[in-house]
């Protein structure tokens, strides 16, 4: 009698585990960072990506407007597909498209633009892509809709037709 | 006197290169703790990817400005969430984590306690 608790503990044990990673095999394990970000948008300072002016984030948002944040570069694919989106959104009047040029060649990203035409009214630089990790933003193309120093909506990947929808939805 | 001046360099040039490596040492270690987010299972350290890269120049920068190992951590905790330390804190969804070895450990005491001990009595 005394020994029997000892495969018993042993059976529940294994059955615990099972259940624990048969569970966990269904889980994504793809990350994606959580909802509760950082609300406010973070300080920093940087140049002007036609000008080499230096500005800092106070004026860039100074505006009492929507604002779209929207991280590219010319050598991300996926940003060569959102652009047709980031033309149409750049069209609403209360909506300002700032872009951060991250880690690019600026010839380069001239290119990009004279191509595709330009959707920003302020394109910002990031050569060593330390402010994308201010932002939290950890690749290219993600998007931040701002309004009044906060951030409402965080966009990872590229933009499509339902973002545009829902964006087009919290601006108006 | 030539040689005190020559030994005078190399004590100068020694100490500056066991500082340099000091540092350089607690900047590896920070990266090796931190989980790249873009290619999963690789450290910061290890990954050459953008945002790996990225981490590490903002360690190094923040390591020179004076920031602390923990403090290194804590802002890129709130910045990317805890996921991005290797090693999980202890909460409420972790307990069972790292208590799960110490229970482990303290039954097959127990076990080994109750057939080699009490059976020779």
């Amino acid at each position: 009698m005394k020994y029997k608790i000892v495969p018993f503990i042993v059976t529940f044990l294994f059955i615990v585990s099972f259940i624990f990673f048969f569970k966990g095999l269904k889980n994504s394990n793809i990350y994606i960072p959580s909802n509760d970000f950082e609300k406010e948008i973070p300080f920093f300072t940087t140049r002007l990506f036609n000008s080499n002016i230096k500005i800092n984030s106070d004026e860039i948002f100074k505006n009492n407007k929507y604002y779209l944040m929207n991280i590219w570069s010319s050598w991300c694919a996926p940003c060569r597909d959102e652009h047709q989106y980031l033309m149409e959104l750049s069209k609403e009047k209360n909506l300002e498209i700032i872009g951060l040029n991250y880690k690019d060649n600026t010839l380069n990203a001239k290119k990009f633009l004279n191509e595709l035409k330009n959707p920003y009214s302020n394109i910002i630089l990031d050569p060593d892509g330390l402010i994308a990790i201010e932002w939290g933003a950890y690749g290219v193309p993600e998007s931040f809709l701002i309004y009044d120093k906060s951030i409402i909506k965080k966009i990872i990947g590229p933009l499509n037709e339902n973002l545009v929808f829902e964006i087009n939805g919290l601006i108006k | 006197m030539k040689y005190f001046r020559f030994l005078v360099i190399i004590f100068f040039m020694s100490i500056f290169q066991i500082s340099n490596a000091i540092e350089n040492d607690l900047g590896i270690k920070i990266t090796k703790n931190l989980r790249c987010l873009i290619c999963q299972g690789q450290s910061v350290y290890d990954s050459d990817s953008e945002f790996a890269n990225s981490v590490k120049i903002l360690v190094s920068q923040k390591l020179d400005e004076g920031f602390s190992e923990k403090e290194i951590y804590s802002f890129l905790k709130k910045k990317f969430g805890e996921w991005i330390l290797y090693e999980p804190e202890f909460n409420k969804n972790t307990y069972f984590l790292w208590l799960l070895p110490i229970l482990m450990f303290l039954l097959g005491g127990v076990i080994v306690f109750k057939i080699f001990i009490l059976r020779k009595n």
